[in-house]
């Protein structure tokens, strides 16, 4: 028991009813104050039934539930759930109602006034990104995937919990969204500090979103509880190793972002550009390429000297801009990335767009190399 | 050209009956729906969720709707007598399976995320029946009851036959004078004032979908 613990589970265990075996069988789980713990693990394995047993969604058999120092397990499951968010894959807006009524849900049912609620319902869609004036009054199915899953996360933050669980909130969505989504959560979050369960059976969403992570096997038992790191470096056991699979060292790029690097100078030019000025740039550059940036610092082509020998107009030259990486990228989402660029090397942009710097295949070789010194030591380790 | 003038000439002449009786079987469709929309209603919420008594409620309205209406109109008699109530009941009976059956189906097709999500957040299973499920099925209840209208219009016209009145006095009366006078005018007259009875309905019942039905469904 740790001063850290927000929730607490004791012991518990639920048995439907005509049925034997247990779905989760005498679990003892520590949920830190203020960070993401991602539940993770093969499907079947009772990880959804948990984190339904935290907001009583399902009722446990036995054991106990503390919520901030409070047995939860016996009082009123409605207003326990009105302090915690909860976002599940589908979504499930309500139809019938606003984007701002869907928000406001929460607060209303809590008694808040319209103007405060309001307030509230905009503030939490210029948390997610959305413009108020455009998105209050829209209705659920004028919304894209992408932004359905945004108004569900306000939705969930709507009163302002301390806790929310999320189950699989990502999963529905095409991979280059749900890449998106899970930046401006993780962004969202180290404002926030909430205290997060957070259910996938993806271990790279896992390690990406995880501070804490706990791999559960059959019956929700816990197979390691530990750091994504620690996870990768130290698998407690063959069923984690497995689970982890093969490639644990292409996992470890999930753990460190574009952002936690320094990254490397492209020459750059700004669009107008002269002959001269590409050649300049090119010539300082290591590899021979050079990026072209439009006039509010957008990256638009990447130049090499066969641009400059063709006829076309230099602001046709080269190739095209056609993958950014962003601060909050991890290191394997760039990597996938790298390898769709033609120069082997990315531009890193921020939010807005706008070129920050580059990043090349060598700093992720330099991270890999690494990791890889780390992996041979633990199998040393584990050999003597 | 002569049947169409002594149809309007009747009609003239007969202005005042006319209106009481379409008046008596506008009150038949009316109540009828009000309490076939209530019970239909509260029995659809009630068995939503309890698939033997779904079963056994949608079979007895069924059969309720397969019953000769002219064995229906006169099975309550001998209970309440002759007239308005008799009519009623049978009314009601038949217009309960479509208000019934729309209001099953309109709660069952209710995303189970959308109340999952509506759940998980708090709120009560009042507050989610009210605010969510019957909103959301809604629609097609309101459907349900505009088809049981048109139900209602029809079939009141055999009120007449156990002296409950309504339009279809102008048809019976029609009916048991074939071949004298003013005959067919009649039949004319109890008929086309139905047909208009049951296309003002639909068309109330299609505007009050349309207005209350929450534009995020349309």
């Amino acid at each position: 028991m740790t001063d850290k613990a927000f929730i607490r589970l004791e012991n518990v265990t639920k048995v439907y009813p005509g049925t034997e075996e247990p779905a989760v069988a005498e679990l003892d789980l520590e949920i830190p104050k203020g960070e993401i713990l991602v539940l993770v693990g093969p499907s079947g394995c009772g990880k959804s039934t948990t984190l339904r047993l935290i907001n009583r969604m399902i009722e446990p058999s036995g054991g106990r539930i503390i919520f901030d120092g409070e047995d939860v397990t016996t009082v009123n499951a409605d207003h326990l759930r009105r302090r915690i968010g909860y976002v599940i894959q589908q979504i499930g807006l309500f139809p019938h109602r606003t984007i701002a009524e869907n928000i406001g849900t929460v607060p209303r049912l809590l008694g808040w006034d319209s103007a405060r609620v309001d307030a509230r319902v905009d503030e939490l869609l210029e948390m997610v990104g959305m413009d108020p004036k455009i998105y209050r009054t829209r209705y659920p199915k004028e919304l894209s995937g992408g932004q359905a899953q945004r108004v569900g996360v306000a939705r969930a933050l709507g009163a302002d919990p301390e806790v929310l669980l999320m189950d699989e909130p990502f999963g529905a969505i095409d991979p280059i969204t749900r890449d998106r989504l899970q930046n401006e959560f993780l962004r969202l979050q180290s404002e926030l500090q909430k205290t997060i369960v957070f259910v996938t059976h993806d271990i790279d969403e896992a390690i990406k979103m995880g501070d804490q992570i706990a791999i559960l096997r059959e019956q929700s038992r816990i197979a390691q509880y530990d750091t994504p790191e620690a996870i990768l470096a130290h698998p407690a056991n063959a069923f984690v190793e497995d689970f982890l699979g093969s490639g644990a060292i292409l996992k470890g790029l999930n753990l460190k972002r574009i952002g936690d690097l320094e990254l490397t100078e492209i020459p750059t030019i700004t669009a107008p550009v002269s002959r001269d000025a590409v050649l300049q740039a090119i010539e300082k550059s290591i590899d021979g390429w050079a990026l072209m940036l439009d006039k509010d610092g957008k990256p638009t082509r990447w130049l090499d000297r066969t641009a400059l020998d063709r006829a076309e107009g230099l602001d046709e030259a080269g190739q095209r801009v056609r993958v950014t990486v962003e601060p909050e990228d991890t290191l394997r989402d760039a990597l996938e990335k790298m390898l769709l660029s033609v120069t082997g090397c990315a531009a890193c942009v921020d939010p807005q767009g706008r070129y920050m710097g580059g990043v090349r295949l060598e700093l992720l070789t330099d991270f890999l190399q690494e990791l890889q010194r780390v992996e041979r030591n633990r199998q040393a380790a584990a050999n003597a | 050209m002569d049947g169409v003038v002594s149809f309007f000439d009747y009609l003239t002449n007969n202005l005042d009956d006319v209106m009481e009786l379409t008046i008596e079987h506008a009150i038949y469709i009316v109540t009828v729906m009000v309490a076939a929309t209530v019970v239909g209603v509260g029995l659809g919420v009630w068995v939503q969720d309890k698939p033997v008594q779904k079963e056994v409620a949608l079979g007895i309205a069924s059969v309720f709707i397969t019953l000769p209406s002219l064995a229906l109109f006169t099975i309550f008699i001998p209970i309440v007598g002759l007239g308005f109530w008799s009519a009623f009941i049978a009314l009601f009976m038949y217009a309960l399976l479509p208000i019934l059956r729309n209001t099953v189906t309109g709660l069952a097709e209710v995303s189970p995320a959308v109340l999952e999500s509506a759940r998980g957040m708090g709120l009560t299973s009042r507050e989610r029946l009210w605010k969510i499920q019957l909103p959301l099925a809604w629609p097609v209840i309101v459907t349900g009851v505009r088809v049981a209208s048109l139900l209602t219009a029809g079939i009141a016209a055999i009120a007449t036959l156990i002296a409950g009145g309504g339009l279809g006095d102008f048809i019976k009366d029609g009916l048991t004078n074939w071949g004298f006078r003013l005959a067919a005018e009649k039949i004319w007259t109890g008929t086309l004032f139905i047909i208009l009875l049951a296309l003002i309905f639909d068309g109330i019942f299609g505007l009050i979908r349309k207005y209350t039905t929450s534009p995020g469904l349309r």
